[in-house]
């Protein structure tokens, strides 16, 4: 980089301290790290510049000798020698030695916590020589335009993030150019403005210090231009073979430009061969596809107007390119509003061979073995009539049920989906197309459209094929561009071995990881945020790639790479998207190319991309049991909910994300069933020997209520042994079980104990599983003297936290609630004591305002005086006809407004618990990780989490998540005991951190009932790596050690709003603005307003009958309320 | 500007004396022989053949004359390598952060206030025996009360140095007293931890000033026996000018009642205000009513725990089985005792309002978490050091059998800590949400601090015991003044015999 730059400049450029004069062309320092460049300067001649060519003729340069040298300058000498010497190509060799690789990865003995200290130095020198570049290419905000930058407020641009090839629009906050938040994108169909966790993660990764920064060769730092050099050598020769030898292997590709210029490379060099490998991919769906219409499609769902839902072992509330919109039109299907008339629910019926969120978010849910679900989706299809042989229903599933779902679905013909999850096999996906098309959904919810892949290859077989050449010896040259065959391969593959034969190995990549340890160059990628280009949504819809920042390291994109190898030499990415679009923007309805073009990258989607529909037909389907039987014990592969199959493996955020059924952080486990780890005499945390197909690992066993008898799940995407500090040594690698057979799963797998053998997991909830009082452990089944079924637990401890009702219920309720007031009955509560299990906990404990007073009133008023006359202008003054709290609308804000009564609405019915909102929360209020030993100490810091509840069969237990963060009492239990005040209330009735006041007693923690605030115990947040910083979100204080924090209802966007309606005196509009949780959540469970006015959303929410304060009881008066969640049973499947 | 008048006649160890082994068999001391003590005598408040000049040499000689032991050497050896131990243990705690310790969320109070209460509840006894039995005429309070006032101020230093740390940002601490500042904001006085503040620095300086007034007499007594200048000279510092005069002695008597009646409130308010702590919260376990009188009561039960730990030791080790008698060592049994039957009965509230308030987390607390959590241990090993055990004392037998006397002490100290172990990260690890409950498990520095607080303490004790009068010589000698006359009753208030102390020598 350095020798670049001194190019550029003509041996110019200078990073003293003391040179005013910035005239650098690529632009000064954006990232504030101090250094200008110097104009001719004093000397006026270039004396330092040594031409690139003279680079190897220098001698060594030692740190010792540095020192030296500078030891005997002091002052402005010191600095003036420092410069001088930072310029010498021999200092720039001295860094590569002392930090071979930009990552060392000798440094084996450094913790994790001193690693990103430490990389903080070394990026700090980086820094010296590059610094935070301007991009030089125009990009467009969404709203304003640049010239409205102002320091202080941020702008939003649009781009799209990869989620495994396809994209899902985002819109990413800039402040002063540093890119600090990703939000979703209303106008692109994968988003609706959501987000899920991974893509919230992704400016992490921008950010990562352990990114890889430059190019190696041989594993010696190298550059981009002797690439090039010999690059341009290696296309000519192919040329002359017509590229015989040359392989391309990529992941997923959905991108148009990056598929143009793979289809120019196969026109200029028709011998050679694209191969392409997904991990965790959707072959299985494909083939499917191609299997039941004789043709490759993509299939698209529409849940919202789906009323009956049957998943079979699909995830796709996660796991799917378009689950945040899958996840946003199921919960539109779902939310129940009965002052609104909005009572309609759909129904969703699952079967999993692993606890997942769609089951646990299942009106019914029956756990199963993958191998059995091909024998379920065959009974359902001869109960439908498609399939003629009924098959061997699993002992878990009784023909009931499915009768039961078989009727229910032909209820509702054209207004159902039913959907296979990726890892069953493709006949199960045929088979399922064929159902819905006897259902008559395909064109109504299920939507059969043209191949949004560019590669609609099985990447299997591409990957299989791919290594038989290589074996062969007829691979030359393989390109390996994101992909991580090296570590993801199937074990039975024995990739390595057959890529070690491969004459030149090319990898471009994020990280210099295991692939490019065995590569002879490794080419640094540029992040999404860093580059230009294009990807497809689910559904096909194009989105230009903006970049927010020029690189923050010698990075190069893609597209750059494959211009290079089409022999158009190293053309910039801007331009090469660009002239992509150019040719086909006047298709699009582009007459302008410059005005549409704009308008592509304000909207972050190019209208009338997406894939078209096809009209379809299922032909005959093979309905041979091909899929795999699974006999003895079954083992079961699943991607990480978060980290996925690797890639993400180096980000803190999503390491430490407690996984949403097993909130596991930082690891990976296997997963078993309450009854097959007491027949195995297995407990948590125990090591066991897992044996499949000859091949062993050593992996922890984890108790999973839900998972089926005699399957073992295990997640994919740890055990990384090359991608940084952060992931290293996390977890186990799942994928030396893996084979290629069965990728999915496996029988006969063997599970030996390993002399109790313990290995810690770092868990959120429920630190205290293996104690033996905990209904459900197998230890206290063996105390208790149970066994076998029947087993139920309950880990709510019987305390009215999370609400259930059925909709009938809740039908029910309202109905009452209406008549009590309507009539004027003076006994009935407005609020349903809203719990399935029949016990009443809404009469118990209302002590004050609460309830009691609703009775027998219809008006608004409250009929006691309250003996503590209220302190803030928000303090309640009691609860009105619809049991929402009354605000004295006489106080005044600003401009004589009435103050907001700030308050929450979270709809349990909705949420799916799937953590974005966690995420989000810690990017916006730049929340630390703390790594794996402190979460085992209970020490995680998020602010929002998100609280998992079993009750019932240990087998398959009903699962419930509750997102909690700060409740904002009103009567705050920490407030009155903090000795200083750093806590306070406000009199919008936010419960105020102040975190410059606090001293760090923790008293207010201990008296917190709801246990959400977070205390830095020691210094977590990393205030001396210079790339964090860039990433911290100004408007939030960074906390230091010995400060509590917790939700603050993301003041510093109220702040933002207020300032915006006091400038053009107005009140704060409902829904003007949005906390960071709700405006990721993919399905509006969070509702945030003015509680004080009738009009808003959350007051519309909070007045419905199932709207419950959690803990209410103890008088806290919690401005955070919950609804009830609602199941919407089968009557026919009543037990 | 009075000075002290000064008494050239230094008495000189008798050869007898002198000759007195030292430290002699230690295992000697532990035993209860006739050769000690008559049995006859043996519940006397002081031995009877003691005079003025006898009780002086005696208490004085301990602080002057007694060459330096092995034995005192190896304690305090012992004392400051503990000692050493606590100063790294702070250091780490100053530098990394409250972090190296074992508290986490939910348990975000460990050790920290677990031997912060327990500290100062040792240092309850002292306060009561110098002030209430004072104020209740009870003269065998005279012998302990010197090094039990010195007990309770060590032991507030090892307390109070924990609120101080545990806090993790140390730098600010001084935000939490009076002092103006540019913030404009004073400290929350809604808090108990602010309180804490004025409590314990109240009690400090209320039982530091009343110890030193009842040293100013024996400093005195020691300034003039002393033969080395220096020496002298810091007694002298230390005993302000007392030239023993009748008016001397009537403001002192005054001052000592004063201060007396100051700290009587104090025993009974220190600790209610620590457990205001809990009391104030809404935690279950802590949100209890009977705290304020069951932690006072705790609090002088382990305190007499720990004067009979030092005493017991300390009369055999530095020969004053003729000054702290079996009858010192019965009444603090009786008053352990008596306070650990009402803690007893704190223990069985807690049990009947756990069933009786019909409050599902307090009822949860007490009989799933305490007796069958995964800390039931510590419940059920608390009832017996401190419910069982100590009903042993209801036999005179066992009041009188000193090794049974220490080895409840031990177990009724051990009961104290366990206490505030249940009360505290009990209460915390499960309280309302279950997706919150946690477990707490001390890391090394909990450890080496709490260690290190001993050192502390112990160190403070022996360097005590080595320059200072370990009993109130002053107040032993009006002891004996009203022994040799008993038939003239009292003196109608004239103290002028009090007076002859340092004359009287030269007999």
């Amino acid at each position: 980089m350095t020798n670049e730059l001194i190019q550029i400049q003509d041996g110019k450029v200078n990073f003293g301290l003391f040179d005013e004069v910035a005239v650098a062309p690529q632009g000064g320092c954006g990232g504030g790290c101090g250094c200008a460049s110097e104009s001719a300067g004093d000397s006026g001649t270039p004396a330092n510049f040594i031409p690139l060519t003279a680079v190897a003729q220098h001698n060594k340069l030692e740190l010792a000798d540095v020192r030296s040298e500078l030891n005997a300058k002091n002052g402005p000498e010191y600095w003036r020698s420092l410069n001088e010497l930072a310029q010498k190509p021999e200092f720039e060799a001295m860094v590569n030695r002392e930090f071979p690789g930009g990552a060392p990865a000798s440094w084996q003995g450094v913790s994790r916590r001193n690693f990103l200290r430490l990389m903080g130095a070394s990026l700090a020198m980086a820094g010296l020589a590059g610094c935070v570049r301007q991009p030089e290419e125009r990009i467009f905000p969404y709203v304003k335009q640049p010239e409205d930058l102002i320091p202080g407020s941020a702008l939003f641009f649009a781009s799209a993030h990869n989620w495994n090839g396809y994209g899902r629009g985002v819109l990413v906050e800039s402040h002063m150019g540093r890119p600090t938040k990703i939000e979703g994108n209303p106008d692109h169909p994968s988003s609706l403005g959501a987000t899920d966790a991974i893509t919230q993660a992704a400016l992490l990764t921008m950010y990562d210090p352990e990114r890889s920064q430059s190019v190696t060769k041989n594993g010696e730092n190298s550059d981009w231009s002797a690439f090039m050099g010999e690059a341009n050598a290696l296309v000519a020769n192919l040329k002359a073979t017509r590229g015989a030898g040359l392989r391309i292997l990529t992941e997923t590709v959905t991108s148009p430009t990056l598929a143009s210029q793979l289809a120019l490379l196969q026109r200029q060099l028709p011998e050679a061969r694209w191969h392409a490998w997904e991990p965790a991919g959707f072959d299985n769906s494909r083939i499917g596809a191609r299997q039941a219409f004789g043709s490759e499609s993509s299939v698209n769902y529409r849940f919202s107007t789906a009323d009956v839902i049957v998943s079979l072992d699909s995830n796709f509330l996660m796991d799917e390119p378009g689950s945040v919109r899958f996840a946003r039109e199921y919960a539109d299907g779902r939310r129940v509003r009965t002052r609104s008339g909005q009572t309609k629910m759909n129904r969703l019926y699952t079967f999993e061979s692993t606890p997942n969120i769609t089951g646990a978010n299942a009106d019914h849910n029956w756990p199963v073995r993958a191998g059995e679900i091909a024998g379920v989706v065959r009974a359902l299809a001869a109960k439908l009539g498609v399939a003629p042989a009924a098959s061997v229903l699993p002992a878990t599933v009784d023909t009931k049920a499915i009768d039961a779902i078989a009727s229910d679905l032909q209820a509702a013909r054209g207004r159902s989906v039913v959907i296979a999850g990726n890892n069953q096999p493709a006949e199960v996906h045929a088979l399922v197309l064929a159902i819905n098309s006897a259902l008559g959904n395909i064109g109504q919810t299920v939507l059969v459209t043209e191949a949004v892949e560019a590669t609609p290859a099985d990447s299997l077989q591409s990957l299989k094929n791919l290594v038989a050449d290589m074996n062969a010896g007829r691979v030359d040259t393989l390109v390996v561009v994101g992909s991580n065959p090296v570590y993801t391969a199937p074990a039975d593959l024995k990739f390595l071995d057959a890529f070690k034969k491969v004459g030149t190995r090319i990898r471009l990549g994020l990280y210099n990881d295991e692939t490019s340890n065995w590569c002879h160059w490794h080419l640094p990628q540029s992040h999404f945020l860093e580059e230009w280009s294009d990807v497809r949504a689910h559904d096909g819809t194009a989105s230009i790639v903006q970049p927010l920042i020029e690189p923050l390291y010698a990075t190069v994109s893609v597209h750059q790479l494959f211009s290079v190898l089409t022999g158009l030499g190293s053309r910039d990415d801007y331009n090469i998207v660009r002239d992509y679009w150019k040719t086909r923007a006047a298709g699009l309805g582009g007459a302008n190319f410059e005005t549409w073009w704009r308008k592509a990258l304000n909207d972050g989607v190019i209208a009338g991309t997406q894939a078209k529909p096809k009209s379809v037909s299922v032909g005959s389907l093979s309905l041979q049991p091909s899929a795999p039987v699974v006999s003895g014990l079954e083992i079961t592969f699943h991607a990480d909910p978060y980290i996925r199959d690797g890639r993400d493996a180096n980000n803190g955020w999503l390491q430490e994300l407690p996984r949403p059924m097993t909130k596991i952080t930082w690891d990976n486990a296997a997963l078993l069933s309450v009854n097959t780890a007491r027949k195995l005499n297995l407990n948590n945390y125990e090591m066991v020997k897992l044996t499949v197909g000859g091949r062993s690992l050593e992996i922890p066993v984890w108790i999973m209520p839900g998972q089926p008898d005699d399957s073992v799940a295990v997640h994919l995407g740890y055990g990384r042994t090359r991608v940084g500090k952060v992931g290293e040594g996390t977890g186990f690698d799942t994928y030396t079980l893996r084979s290629s057979n069965n990728l999915w799963f496996a029988g006969e797998a063997k599970i030996e104990k390993t002399n109790g053998k313990l290995f810690t997991l770092a868990i959120t909830q429920e630190h205290h599983r293996l104690d033996t009082n905990i209904p459900g452990s197998p230890a206290s089944a063996q105390k208790r003297g149970e066994g076998g079924k029947g087993d139920t637990m309950d880990s709510f401890h019987d305390r009215d936290i999370i609400r259930v009702l059925t909709l009938e219920e809740l039908k029910k309720k309202a109905a009452g609630a209406h008549d009590s007031h309507g009539g004027g009955h003076g006994d009935e509560h407005g609020k349903p004591a809203a719990d399935a299990h029949g016990e009443d906990h809404g009469d118990k404990g209302h002590a004050e305002e609460g309830h009691g007073e609703k009775e027998g009133h219809g008006g608004g008023h409250h009929a006691h005086p309250n003996l503590m006359p209220p302190v803030w202008p928000s303090d309640r003054r009691g609860i009105d006809a619809n049991g929402v709290p009354e605000y004295d609308p006489k106080p005044e804000g600003y401009n004589g407004n009435p103050v907001p009564a700030w308050g929450m609405a979270i709809d349990l019915n909705t949420c799916i618990g799937c953590n974005a909102c966690t995420t989000a929360c810690q990017s916006e209020n730049n929340i630390s990780i703390v790594g794996k030993d402190e979460v085992i100490r209970g020490r995680e810091m998020h602010w929002m989490r998100i609280d998992r509840y079993y009750r019932g069969d240990v087998s398959n237990p009903e699962s419930y998540h509750q997102p909690v963060a700060c409740m904002h009492c009103e009567k705050a239990p920490c407030e009155p005991v903090c000795p200083v005040a750093a806590t306070a209330h406000s009199a919008e009735g936010i419960n105020e951190m102040t975190y410059n006041r606090c001293v760090g007693t923790k008293y207010c923690s201990n008296n917190c009932a709801y246990k959400v605030r977070r205390f830095n115990y020691l210094q977590y947040s990393q205030q001396d790596t210079v790339s964090l910083q860039m990433m911290a979100n100004p408007d939030v204080t960074v906390r230091s050690r010995g400060v509590m924090e917790k939700c603050t209802f993301c003041i510093q966007r109220i702040n933002e709003v207020r300032v915006q309606a006091e400038k053009e005196k107005r009140p704060i509009r409902d829904g003007e603005l949005k906390t960071a949780c709700q405006q990721v959540c993919p399905t509006n469970a969070i509702i945030f307003g003015n509680v004080a006015d009738k009009k808003s959303a959350v007051y519309a929410a909070k007045a419905e009958p199932h709207n419950y304060g959690l803990l209410e009881e103890l008088n806290t008066l919690p401005r955070t309320t919950y609804l009830a969640k609602l199941r919407n049973p089968n009557p026919a499947l009543k037990a | 500007m009075v000075s002290p008048a000064p008494n050239p006649n230094h008495e000189t160890p008798s050869e007898s004396e002198a000759k007195r082994p030292w430290p002699g068999d230690w295992r000697s001391h532990f035993r209860t022989t006739p050769q000690d003590i008559d049995p006859s005598r043996e519940h006397d408040v002081i031995a009877s053949d003691h005079t003025y000049e006898s009780l002086t040499k005696h208490i004085g000689d301990l602080a002057m004359r007694r060459p330096v032991s092995l034995g005192w050497l190896v304690t305090i050896m012992g004392s400051l390598s503990l000692l050493g131990l606590m100063v790294i243990s702070v250091l780490m705690v100053l530098l990394k952060g409250v972090g190296v310790w074992g508290i986490n969320q939910p348990v975000a109070w460990g050790f920290d206030i677990i031997n912060f209460v327990w500290w100062i509840g040792i240092g309850h006894a002292g306060t009561l025996i110098s002030a209430i039995l004072l104020l209740l005429h009870q003269n065998w309070r005279t012998s302990i009360n010197r090094f039990a006032e010195a007990m309770t101020i060590f032991a507030v230093c090892c307390a109070g140095m924990y609120p101080l740390l545990h806090i993790n940002r140390h730098q600010y601490a001084y935000w939490m007293l009076l002092l103006p500042n540019s913030m404009g904001l004073w400290p929350q006085f809604r808090s108990p931890l602010e309180w804490d503040v004025f409590a314990i620095s109240t009690y400090f300086s209320v039982s530091a000033l009343f110890w030193f007034v009842g040293l100013v007499p024996d400093l005195a007594a020691l300034r003039d026996r002393a033969t080395n200048p220096l020496v002298r000279r810091l007694y002298a510092l230390g005993s302000l000018g007392w030239r023993n005069s009748a008016l001397h002695w009537h403001r002192y008597m005054a001052l000592y009642l004063i201060l007396a009646g100051i700290s009587t409130p104090l025993v009974l308010s220190v600790h209610s205000i620590i457990s205001y702590d809990f009391a104030y919260s809404q935690v279950p376990g802590w949100h209890v009513t009977i705290f304020p009188p069951y932690f006072v009561a705790g609090a002088v039960f382990a305190g007499f725990a720990f004067v009979l730990l030092l005493a017991i030791p300390m009369r055999a080790l530095f020969h004053l089985k003729d000054v702290i008698t079996m009858k010192h060592l019965e009444n603090c049994a009786k008053v352990m005792l008596a306070t650990g039957l009402i803690v007893v009965y704190g223990y069985a509230m807690e049990v009947f309002f756990g069933w009786y308030s019909a409050t599902k987390y307090e009822h949860y607390l007490t009989f799933e978490t305490r007796m069958q959590g995964p800390y039931a241990w510590s419940y059920w090993a608390l009832i017996f050091c401190n419910g069982l055990a100590p009903q042993i004392l209801w036999f005179k037998k066992f009041r009188n059998h000193i090794p049974t006397l220490f080895i409840v002490s031990l177990i009724v100290s051990v009961g104290m800590w366990l206490e505030r172990f249940v009360i505290i990260v009990l209460s915390l690890h499960r309280d309302y949400l279950p997706s919150s409950w946690g477990m707490y498990y001390p890391t090394f520095w909990d450890c080496a601090l709490y260690a290190g607080t001993f050192g502390l303490f112990m160190t403070l004790f022996l360097l005590f015991c080595r320059v200072l009068p370990v009993i109130a010589i002053a107040e032993m000698r009006e002891l004996i003044h009203h022994k040799l006359h008993t038939q003239h009753a009292l003196h109608g208030g004239d103290h002028h015999d009090h007076g002859h102390g340092h004359k009287e020598v030269k007999h």
